[in-house]
């Protein structure tokens, strides 16, 4: 692959037909709710862009951001143009390794500084820079280093967005995602535990069509995936208006395939594709297959109070908290009761009278 | 603190003290009043007493005629909001999740439209009933900081469970934290404010009904 090397040509080099490239320009227009009037406008720009240089740094992960995205059912369209891009250091994928790779990753930086996309997955330890480190080097100061000549941060996967499973209580390893740390570049958020594939190459198709960072939530996340929840798509939803609900996993309800919100489920809190996309080639989603949304696309997702416990329900023992309540009103209403009747018993004893004055509480 | 750790905190150790509040308050005022007692009735029963507490407490719900002429606006918007209240408290699935977590037992709920509309006539009937007490003159003039109050915290659990299930303003989480934060406020007000009266105006209906049951008149 000549760095040169448009998209288009690219494409036609690894045998993707004209139908199959218009065919994912659609499905990115849709993605990206654009009217299908732009598909063309897309296939041009796509046809022309250069392959963008990448960096993929990886600090406190599990690679199964990267595995989502490399099991994305190849010989897919979506595939074809990962491998379009120039991923100029990834460890997991490529084949240098040591000072070798660290020297591709500086090269790339020095030819395309201000131009090439960081993309990072994995959290980065504040607590001690010897927790996470690669050819020596800590998260803390790759991350820094790599993103002063970088276009745009893509944080990939929770970790890197929002600190993720390592940022999970207690924190050992004092984790913070990647907007905690690099202030002056646009960032795009791309959560979930793992992402899914689509929505990756759809940022960078993207990036790649109209050369800016696409529409983003509050929340630093693409607009165009994140911006409905699962619970607003998902198809579970007449049920849960309705009011039935599964009450274990394998109950009459399962079975009918009604809303899992008593068993936990997060879709009302969560803003992600699923219930659109769908995993695995969009066979399904997991409350397709019968388990509630975990959250992963949100901020502490980890932390929520259990994934099996319901989010409207009370955390801590309430029951007992009421027994002690009440045992202890129940004194103090005693108590406090004699207290009244002495007082009554001492005014009638000395001939008090009311007077409207003590009628007249105030407020 | 995360919105996450919010809505942790408020679902658990703020609704644990909330609920020991709202408890501890309740039962102490009404052992205040039950422990005072009453002077014993020397003269010879006419009637049962019993009989005539409970059906004070039944009839005094519906108001006469001649009542009900004067001041239809205050009785049917009174009745709206205190159903549509209940119907929304006790028959919404999340609401239902909540007793049954707390209390052990589950009953059916109505389905979301319908508590979806229920809320905004609910709504509606209490900013009504804030218009008519501040248009009213004597409305107004009998009203002190403590009636505006309550009916703060008897709307805000509407307004916020009305914009968290259709997600207006800020993040889901933040939704559902504020609203079952504005319960909790409700709560821990209640014992020490007019709205004691969900209690009390069965113990003083029953009070009333009683002296009139045992003299043998019709109260
Ligand atoms: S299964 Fe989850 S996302 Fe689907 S309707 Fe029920 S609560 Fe909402
Ligand atoms: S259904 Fe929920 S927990 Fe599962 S992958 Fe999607 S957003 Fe994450």
């Amino acid at each position: 692959m000549s760095k040169d090397e448009t998209l288009g040509e690219a494409l036609r080099r690894q045998g993707v037909t004209r139908r199959g490239f218009l065919k994912f320009c659609a499905a990115t227009a849709s993605m990206m709710a654009l009217p299908p009037s732009m598909v063309p406008a897309i296939a041009a720009a796509l046809e022309k862009a250069r392959r963008p240089s990448v960096i993929w740094l990886s600090f406190q992960e599990c690679t199964g951001c990267i595995e989502s995205l490399t099991r994305s059912h190849s010989p897919t369209v979506e595939g074809l143009i990962f491998d379009a891009i120039s991923l100029d250091y990834q460890h997991a994928l490529q084949a240098a390794a040591g000072s070798a790779a660290e020297a591709a990753r500086e090269t790339a930086m020095e030819e395309n500084y201000g131009k090439y996309i960081l993309i990072v997955d994995g959290s980065i330890p504040l607590a001690n820079p010897g927790y996470s480190t690669i050819a020596g080097i800590s998260n803390l100061a790759m991350l820094e280093e790599t993103a002063k000549g970088a276009a745009a941060v893509v944080s990939m996967g929770s970790c890197a967005a929002f600190g993720g499973i390592p940022k999970a209580k207690p924190n050992p390893t004092g984790a913070v995602s990647v907007g905690d740390i690099i202030k002056d570049k646009p960032i795009i958020n791309v959560p979930g535990c793992p992402p899914i594939p689509v929505v990756i190459t759809g940022v960078l198709a993207h990036f790649l069509i109209f050369g800016t960072i696409p529409e983003l939530d509050a929340l630093g996340r693409p607009m165009a995936y994140y911006g409905q929840s699962i619970h607003d798509r998902c198809y579970r939803r007449p049920f849960y208006d309705k009011g039935k609900f599964a009450n274990t996993f394998d109950d009459e309800g399962a079975k009918k395939g009604w809303c899992l919100y008593k068993l936990g489920c997060k879709g009302p809190t969560t803003y992600n594709a699923c219930a659109t996309t769908k995993w695995n080639d969009g066979t399904s989603f997991p409350i397709e297959a019968g388990h509630p949304c975990l959250g992963c696309s949100e901020p502490d997702f980890w932390d929520g109070g259990g994934f099996y416990k319901a989010i409207s329900t009370p955390t801590e023992d309430i029951p007992k908290a009421a027994i002690y309540a009440v045992g202890a009103g129940a004194a103090a209403g005693l108590a406090l009761g004699a207290l009244n009747r002495a007082k009554r018993d001492k005014a009638v004893a000395e001939h008090v009278k009311t007077t409207i004055d003590d009628l007249e509480k105030g407020d | 603190m995360s919105e996450t750790e919010f809505l942790l905190w408020v679902r658990g150790p703020a609704f644990q003290v909330a609920t020991i509040i709202f408890l501890l308050g309740v039962v102490v005022r009404i052992l205040e009043i039950l422990v005072l007692g009453r002077k014993p009735d020397l003269a010879e029963a006419r009637g049962s007493a019993v009989a005539g507490g409970l059906r004070a407490i039944i009839s005094r719900s519906f108001a006469e005629r001649a009542t009900l002429q004067r001041t239809a606006f205050t009785e049917v918007t009174g009745w709206i909001f205190h159903i549509g209240i209940f119907v929304i408290l006790l028959l919404f699935a999340p609401h239902i999740l909540l007793f049954e977590e707390v209390f052990g037992v589950s009953w059916p709920a109505l389905p979301t439209t319908v508590i979806d509309a229920t809320t905004i006539v609910t709504i509606i009937a209490l900013l009504a009933v804030l218009i008519h007490r501040i248009a009213n003159p004597v409305m107004r003039f009998l009203s002190r900081f403590q009636d505006y109050l309550v009916w703060l915290v008897t709307i805000l659990p509407l307004v916020t469970g009305y914009m968290a299930f259709h997600r207006i303003g800020l993040t889901p989480t933040m939704l559902i934290a504020v609203h079952i934060l504005s319960v909790e406020l409700l709560m821990v007000t209640f014992p020490f404010t007019k709205l004691m009266h969900a209690f009390t105006l069965f113990m003083s209906r029953y009070y009333d009904g009683a002296i009139a049951g045992y003299k043998g008149v019709n109260s």
